[in-house]
């Protein structure tokens, strides 16, 4: 067996309301897989449920077979890492010290970082394109180069499993399709990824897989071109959709219909606040 | 580097400051006065042990400090058993007050946050008063000391506990919390000052925070207490650093937020209440301290703890000689404040401030 994430039948509520009804998924190594679905359909809840933030109310995630629950953040740190929507980086922390902090599984309590703590560093920093402002404050960044800088982050933490919570919501397309480039190196390294996505195109053009998720369940999953064609794309967003090839990559493109013509799907849905 | 520079000034400001007072002796003749007192079990340890590699740095100690310098033993007496053991415990309690300052505002991330926030300070006052208004003795013997770190204690525990639903403290409720008992505790004890008669003087000169009456006992109870948590919290400055980006980011890293928030706060609540014992409400140090360094060497808590503690020291150092140099003896509480505010304020001014 060579998936290296498992999730059976996750069940998770939240104030009362059933935020997950029963999620399962698995993910194997060099693996890409696109969680796409509408505003609320508790794609970041699975994400935290997924790596161990957030127990929970039934089923259960599986690391390398190794249940989740019955482990410390700290073991769990060392498997999963996780690229956050936001985080707060209003402390003037330089680049080269938010990306230490991924070495934060590793290091002891009283021991100090060690020289392969700083080669990981490095690699990290040289994979996600960020070594070159390594001593710059990360509150003088722009959006893009401040997700790159939490990529390198996660990458540091050497994990199998990478998890992504809209990391190209806020960015321009420039930053976007960098980003995922770069998402897409660490997947040819063999890690698993599992990503959030909410722009469709995006989703459909790097992901190997894609998992729709709508009102706490999985209503398609599959190669991206069958997601996107299935009705149940339709049903989940509410809104009829149109799917075309993108011409120049070649890929499954997806427009919304309304009476009043046809808008592309980046008008849609706002990401996920959190 | 810092940490170097700092423990220098902490070294220097403790020697001027104890020639400083009714009799004015030169700071030279104070850190002979110093280096004769370290002479001394070294001497005893030598002539019992004989020679030995062990013995060899005690050898170079007397060598350095040859059998004292001559000075005068009216000054011997004075830096000895007046000023030093206040100067002592004066930086220990800025070094408490600044340590628990630094760690309340990274784990609040809140720069309003000081040590007296989860309400530490107020239940420490409230047992303090009450030992000194109530009309009968308190049970057990507990001393004014005692009943000041045993309320600040159950006021801080008594916070985290109603703060904690199901596991998990959130922070903002924790502040909340805090403020609400700290706005109680300031009822109960401005109803005991109000019932105080005679011992009023001695209650308010208490709530300003003062050193008076310092002695080797106290510097020795604040030497075992002190350093040992002080590295304890240091130990967390990683976590600590972490949870300033989020505590779901945190639990991800690999931090067990509640549990290094349990330690954080019960660690700088004794600092806390340790310090408010031995030397009253001492306001200021603790939120004012952590920020100039801050500004001045930057938000990672493994340099910032321990330069904050030992600018703490020395700050609280000096605003006590400045307190006990006049001819009135002033609160050392009322110093610390009209001298910390106008420097806050020229950081504030001078360099760029960013959040926290």
């Amino acid at each position: 067996m060579t998936s290296v994430l498992d999730a059976t039948d996750l069940r998770v509520r939240l104030g009362g309301e059933s935020v997950l009804g029963g999620v399962s998924l698995s993910v194997e190594r060099g693996e890409f897989v696109g969680l796409v679905g509408p505003n609320g359909a508790g794609k970041t809840t699975l994400l935290h449920t997924l790596n161990g933030t957030r127990l929970p109310d039934a089923g259960a995630v599986r690391v390398d077979g190794e249940p989740v629950g019955g482990q410390s953040s700290r073991e769990v740190a060392r498997q999963v890492a996780t690229v956050p929507q936001e985080t707060t980086l209003s402390f003037s922390f330089s680049v080269a010290d938010v990306v230490e902090m991924g070495r934060t599984p590793y290091v002891s309590r009283f021991g100090t970082t060690t020289p392969a703590d700083h080669e990981a560093v490095e690699r990290a920093m040289t994979a996600a394109e960020v070594a070159e402002f390594a001593d710059r404050s990360v509150q003088t960044l722009s959006g893009g180069e401040r997700q790159r800088v939490l990529l390198a982050r996660a990458l540091a933490q050497e994990t199998e499993t990478l998890l992504l919570d809209e990391p190209t919501a806020s960015l321009d397309i420039n930053h976007q399709v960098r980003t995922l480039e770069l998402v897409a190196d660490a997947v040819a390294d063999g890690r698993a990824v599992v990503a959030a996505i909410h722009d469709l195109d995006l989703a459909a053009r790097y992901c190997d897989r894609l998992l729709l998720l709508a009102d706490g369940g999985i209503r398609a999953a599959g190669e991206p071109g069958s997601v996107l064609a299935s009705d149940a794309l339709q049903t989940a967003f509410g809104v009829p959709t149109e799917l075309s090839e993108d011409p120049t990559t070649g890929t499954p493109r997806v427009t919304a219909v309304t009476d009043r013509g046809s808008t592309p799907s980046e008008d849609g849905p706002a990401p996920d606040a959190e | 580097m810092y940490a170097v520079a700092l423990t220098g000034v902490l070294a220097l400001v403790v020697t001027v400051s104890a020639g400083v007072g009714p009799v004015s002796i030169p700071a030279v003749e104070v850190a002979q006065v110093i280096l004769n007192a370290v002479r001394l079990p070294v001497g005893v340890e030598f002539t019992g042990g004989g020679s030995g590699l062990l013995r060899v740095p005690s050898v170079e100690i007397l060598t350095h400090a040859p059998f004292g310098f001559a000075v005068d033993d009216t000054h011997t007496a004075i830096v000895r058993t007046v000023r030093l053991p206040r100067i002592l415990l004066a930086a220990f309690v800025g070094v408490a007050l600044a340590a628990a300052g630094t760690v309340m505002q990274g784990f609040f991330r809140n720069p309003m946050a000081d040590p007296s926030i989860v309400g530490v300070s107020s239940g420490a006052a409230t047992g303090a008063v009450a030992s000194i208004v109530l009309p009968f003795a308190l049970p057990f013997g507990i001393g004014l000391q005692l009943a000041a770190f045993l309320g600040g204690i159950v006021a801080g525990f008594a916070v985290y506990l109603i703060a904690t639903r199901d596991g998990r403290t959130p922070t903002a409720t924790l502040l909340l919390v805090g403020v609400a008992i700290q706005t109680l505790l300031s009822a109960v004890v401005s109803a005991m000052i109000l019932f105080s008669g005679d011992s009023m003087r001695r209650v308010v000169f208490w709530l300003m925070g003062h050193l008076k009456n310092a002695g080797w006992g106290d510097v020795a109870a604040a030497a075992v207490v002190v350093p040992p948590l002080v590295v304890a919290l240091a130990a967390y400055a990683r976590d600590l650093n972490v949870l300033l980006l989020g505590e779901v980011d945190a639990s991800a890293l690999g931090v067990d937020v509640e549990r290094s928030k349990r330690a954080l706060l019960a660690i700088s609540s004794v600092l806390t209440g340790a310090a408010v014992a031995v030397a009253g409400v001492i306001g200021f140090v603790g939120l004012i301290v952590p920020h100039g360094v801050r500004l001045l060497v930057g938000p990672d808590h493994r340099v910032l703890l321990p330069t904050s503690a030992l600018a703490g020291g020395s700050f609280l150092v000096a605003a006590d000689t400045v307190a006990r140099a006049g001819t009135i003896e002033l609160p050392v509480g009322i110093v610390t404040a009209a001298a910390g505010a106008p420097f806050f304020l020229y950081l504030l001014r001078t360099r760029e401030v960013y959040e926290l």
